[in-house]
Formats: C-alpha cells, structure tokens, sequence
C-alpha cells in the first residue's frame, strides 16, 4: 500500500468520525492557539519597548557620576558631583567615535503661567540635546549657543506644558510667552514635537529645556552637572565611545589605570539597556510559551485517548484489512497518520486562531502584540510531534491485533 | 474420493495439519491430523458441528494462522514456516474472504470496499482499481449499485459486495465462512445462485457451514468431527439453487 492510499484512507477515517475528530483536535486548536498569543504579546511588548528606547536613540550613551552600587553598599554622596564643565570640554575637544555630547542638569519644581500652574521638570540642556534624542522642534526653535553663553532664560517646552498652562492647540500663541519656573521667568522659544507616553507610563511631553548654563547659574545653582548624555556615531561604535568616554574621563579625574582606583562616574548605552529589557521580556514570554505549551500536552494526551478508543471501536475494520493482506506497519502506519492528521489540521486552525487573537483581541485590550513566524513554525513542529508521539501507542494497539479475533469481535 | 481426479491442478494441500492450543495447563487439540487436497475449480463444503474444528481449520485455510504441525501448501507454496507479513501478502494475493456477518466498512460506498483488498496491492493504480472493483460488482449483480454506502444496502446486497471483494483480486480460492448465515431463506439461496454460477466460471469455492443443506448444492462435502475427517465425499447430483429458489414460495408483500 503506497503513502497516498494511506493517507486518503486516514483523511476518510478522520471525515467519517467529524464530531469526535474535531472534539480532539479541540485541544490542540486552544494549545497552539494559546502558545502563539503567549508568544506574540511577548515578543509585541519587547518590540513596543525596543521601539520606545529606539526613539530616544539607539547610541545614546549616559555618563552618571558615582560609581555603581557594590553588593548594596551605599556610595559617597560626594561622588554624586563628579561630573564638571571641565569634563564636558574636554569630550567636546577630544571627542573622535562620540558624536554630539550635551551636560545635563535637572531641577523639579512649579511652573506657572497667568493664573495657571503645574508642576515639571526643567532639563539644562546644551542645542544637541535635541538631536541626540531625535527629537524636533515643532513650533518656534531651539536655544542657541549664544543663549549658551549668555545663561538667557529662554526655554523649549513639551506639549503637555502647553496644555496646562496656555490649553490645547494653543502652541503657535505660547512661543514668545514668559513663564516663570521657580518663579524665575523664561521665554518659550520652541514647543516640541509630542511623544507622548513611554512603555513605563512617564509623560515624556511634561518637559522644560533650557540653556544648561542658565539652569545651573539661576535655578539649580550648582557648578557640577547630573549627568552628560552622548550619542555615538552610530549604535555599532557604541563601544569604542564609551571606551573613548572612559579615557578621557579618568585622565580628567586622574584616576591611574594602575592604582586599582574604582571610576568615580559610569557610563551606560541604550544599547545595554535593551539588551536587559530584552532579556527580562524574553524570560516572560518564555514562562508564558511554557504555560501554554501544557496545554499542548493535554491535547496529545487527549488525541491519545480519542485514537484508543478508535482503534478499540475499529476492531473488526482492522481484522478485516489485515485479513484481506495489510500487514501490522500498515495497520499503524494508518492510525499514525490519522493522529498526525489531526494534529496538524487542529494545528492549523490554532493557527489561525491564534494569528487572529494576536491581531484581533489584543488591541481590544491594548496589549502590544506582534505574531513572530517561529512561532508558527514551533507550534506546527509540535503538533507533528505529538501526533507521532501520542499516536504511536494507539498504532501499536492496531498492529498487534490477531486478524482472528479482531474480525470476530463483536 | 477426491483422489481419483489427479490430473486436475491443486490449489489446496493439507498433509497431517494439527493444530493444538494450550490453554493454561490443558492442551486443547482442535485439528488432530488433517490431510486432503482440493482441486482447482472445486465447490467445497465443510461441515461440523461446533467444537468439530471447522474455524480453526477456516483459519489455516485463510493463512490467519499456522499449523503446530504438518504442512498447507496453498497454490503450491508452504505456509507453517511463513512470518505474519508474508502470510498477509499470501492472503492478500491468493484468498478471497467472505465472511457471515460481510464485515464491510461503516459509511464506504460499495465500489470502495472491493477496492479495498487492492489497496494492499502496489501492482494497482488507483484506475486499474476501480476498473476491478467495478468489474467485480458487475459479476455479483451489483452493477447499479456501485455508489451506495453500505448502510444503504439490505443484507445480500452487503454479502453481494463482500463476495465482490472476495472476487476483486482473482484469488486462488474463495473462502466463504458461513457465508448465508445472517441471511433468509431465499436471500441464502440468491447467494447459493451465486456461488454456483462462480463455480460454473470456474472458481475454486470453501463453504465452511454448520447448515448440511448447503451441501447439496456443492461439487464436495467434507464434514469434520472432533478435529479429524469424519467424512469426504463428491457429490454425484448437485442441486441448482435457481430451481430450489424458483420453487420457494413468492414474497407475500410484492
């Protein structure tokens, strides 16, 4: 008996019994179903956030003062000042792989306008922030270099702060308008391009960007800075920079390569940080793709059931082939091919129902969600194997019946 | 006695066949020595009451099983020393089964259950298939009726397409294991029509049948007691089944 008689008897044997064959393929629907959702959040959420840190820029790299924290010991609070406009013109000098480097000074506190207020956060920044971060200046422009030098209390606000103090849409009106942070007045020279909320629900549209000098001299009134953000010439040079960072650093801190001297500042990429994020979502989404794969087992174990008792109820229908001249590999080859057929047919409308979960259901409940093709793959892999896996006991049931008693059996 | 007819071919040879089966402790022996040949073209009954031995000689006739001793030449070739594959390639290309309760499939048209015997087979493509078993049902009477599942048919026109099965691979010989057991009367003797008008065609036929009726309608009557021979012998007038069927009374309700 060639393959394709096999298979057309199996298919035959599948179609005669709809109720029962579609009642064990059930399980293996909701299981590939249920393991290619699983995968699709995971795998939507790391790209959502991937696209998220890839907004703020894929080279950003972040110069903090302080060492890290060592096994939950705390760190001299003096190192927190580590970070000097000497350091950032020796980087703006010496830089060669790093491409715009701007200091960063930040201070929390109350805006108001007329008679509205919220509260905020004012970044000192220098012009390149901007482009560092990819972000653009919708209405008005950005603070220049003269502004700079001068210390001038011009600003560029997030949208947010436009809402709150002059309403929606009232962008154009607010450039030109002194708001007073601190109670010191700033003029709004730009309103930025909104992006919205991050992955981690912060309202990245609730800024203040000012001259970092004037941040420094008028506001915070401090002479060393919270950090200094960098973007590499490109994510790939992203380590050379950071190696270029850490010389130039060290030198300006004298800290000797030989002296064993721990660095009084550290250095982190975007690149890093969505290496962990990817990680911590791939864990997830690993966990989640266990869960659900149970449900994968059951449903074997459940075809498994469904086919034993096939074979029992087919007694006679297999006494009379072997008697007519199948052999037992026939025999078990027949029944294997039918729990792999229903596998696979339970496998493909998992499938589809898992695809149309991803791109259907999810959004209803806002969960980020991308169908990766692996998973297509994996979940059919799968169902293949457990069709062999949970029909091989059935089959071998089949092939060992005595053509004498099972033509007999009643 | 058969013996006096050599110059026909034989299909089927048993020389001392014994079959023993231990149960538990106890050895039960069902056929105690069997030796006879069957010539080509021969309708043969067997007969026996029930424990004679007539199924277990049934299944060594059929290759289901093997002798413990003796040998069965079916067609010329030894079966005892013969593995499980090779008997079902032997059953598939040298016996025709029919069986008493025609064992067709649930829910198979009728031109699909006379393939499936060639199913087995890889010297058949799927047309030469169905070109037999169209053949097949054509020779039964079952012509018309090539697409109707078997749950659409009343009994002899299941026994009707078992036969066709039995037909469709020109076996060596018919096996027919009481073959108008479930049936009525005058659908027994439709059958009986039939297998003789196989018989006519030259078709070697084995009726195993507790009914001594049958045997008056066959060439040969061999009857079994206690798993040894008790009697083989040629009948000198066979009865036609078309007068006996003509003369039944006719069905009241058409």
């Amino acid at each position: 008996m060639n393959i394709l008689n096999l298979i057309k008897v199996s298919v035959n044997a599948v179609l005669n019994n709809k109720m029962r064959s579609f009642l064990s393929m059930l399980g293996i629907i909701i299981g590939v179903a249920a393991v290619i959702a699983m995968m699709s959040i995971g795998q939507g959420s790391k790209e959502s956030i991937r696209r998220e840190l890839s907004t703020m820029g894929t080279n950003l790299l972040t110069i903090r003062p302080g060492a890290d924290m060592r096994g939950g010991v705390r760190q001299d609070p003096s190192a927190m000042q580590t970070l000097k406009p000497a350091d950032y013109e020796r980087i703006c000098a010496e830089k060669k792989y790093v491409s715009n480097v701007s200091p960063e000074v930040t201070s929390a506190g109350q805006v108001i306008f007329g008679n509205n207020n919220t509260n905020s956060t004012i970044y000192g920044e220098a012009p390149e922030y901007l482009e560092i971060k990819q972000w653009d200046v919708q209405y008005g422009d950005c603070f220049t270099d003269e502004d700079i030098r001068k210390a001038s209390k011009v600003c560029v606000v997030g949208k947010t702060i436009v809402d709150e103090l002059f309403g929606e849409g009232k962008e154009e009106e607010a450039i030109g308008k002194n708001i007073r942070f601190k109670s010191i007045p700033m003029r709004i020279v730009g309103v930025l391009k909104s992006k919205g909320y991050n992955s981690w629900g912060m309202d990245q549209d609730n800024v203040i960007i000012a001259p970092y000098t004037c941040v420094m001299k008028r506001i915070a009134a401090q002479t060393y800075f919270s950090s200094i953000v960098c973007s590499a010439l490109t994510e790939e040079l992203s380590d050379p920079a950071i190696e270029e960072l850490n010389q130039i650093l060290r030198s300006n801190h004298k800290i000797k390569d030989t002296s064993g001297a721990s660095d009084d500042f550290t250095i982190r990429s975007q690149a890093e940080m969505m290496q962990t994020m990817s990680s911590t979502m791939d864990t997830v989404t690993t966990i989640l793709g266990i869960a659900a794969g149970f449900s994968l087992l059951i449903a074997g174990i459940g075809i498994m059931n469904i086919m034993l008792v096939s074979v029992t109820e087919r007694t006679k229908e297999i006494g009379l082939r072997m008697a007519v001249g199948a052999t037992g590999f026939v025999i078990s080859f027949q029944f294997l091919i039918e729990s792999i057929l229903i596998s696979i047919t339970g496998g493909i409308f998992g499938v589809a129902l898992g695809v149309a979960a991803s791109n259907f259901v999810m959004p209803i409940f806002g969960m980020p969600s991308t169908v990766p093709a692996w998973s297509i793959f994996l979940s059919f892999g799968v169902c293949v194997i457990i069709g062999i896996v949970f029909g091989y006991i059935p089959a071998r049931k089949a092939a060992s019946m005595d053509p004498i008693e099972a033509i007999r059996h009643e | 006695m058969a013996e006096e007819k050599d110059n026909r071919k034989v299909v089927i040879e048993l020389q001392d066949v014994k079959r023993y089966f231990q149960v538990g402790s106890e050895t039960v022996k069902a056929l105690r020595g069997i030796s006879f040949k069957i010539y080509e073209g021969e309708f043969v009954t067997i007969q026996g009451t029930s424990g004679s031995g007539k199924s277990t000689l049934l299944n060594q006739l059929g290759c289901l099983d093997t002798p413990t001793s003796g040998e069965y030449f079916l067609d010329g070739i030894p079966v005892r020393k013969m593995s499980k594959n090779q008997r079902a390639h032997l059953r598939n290309r040298k016996i025709g089964f029919v069986f008493q309760n025609y064992n067709l499939l649930a829910k198979t048209t009728a031109v699909e259950n006379v393939e499936l015997p060639l199913m087995y087979n890889n010297n058949y493509n799927a047309k030469q298939r169905r070109e037999a078993a169209i053949k097949a049902l054509q020779a039964v009477g079952l012509g018309d009726r090539l697409d109707h599942k078997s749950n659409q048919m009343s009994g002899g026109q299941m026994q009707r397409v078992a036969i066709a099965r039995a037909l469709v691979n020109e076996p060596a010989v018919l096996l027919a294991d009481e073959a108008t057991g479930n049936l009525d009367t005058r659908t027994s003797f439709e059958m009986l029509v039939l297998f003789q008008k196989l018989h006519q065609e030259g078709h070697t036929i084995i009726f195993v049948t507790h009914n001594p009726e049958i045997a008056e309608y066959a060439s040969r009557n061999i009857n079994l007691r206690d798993g040894k021979i008790r009697e083989d012998t040629i009948n000198p007038n066979i009865k036609s089944a078309a007068e006996a069927l003509a003369a039944l009374p006719k069905p009241q309700d058409d």
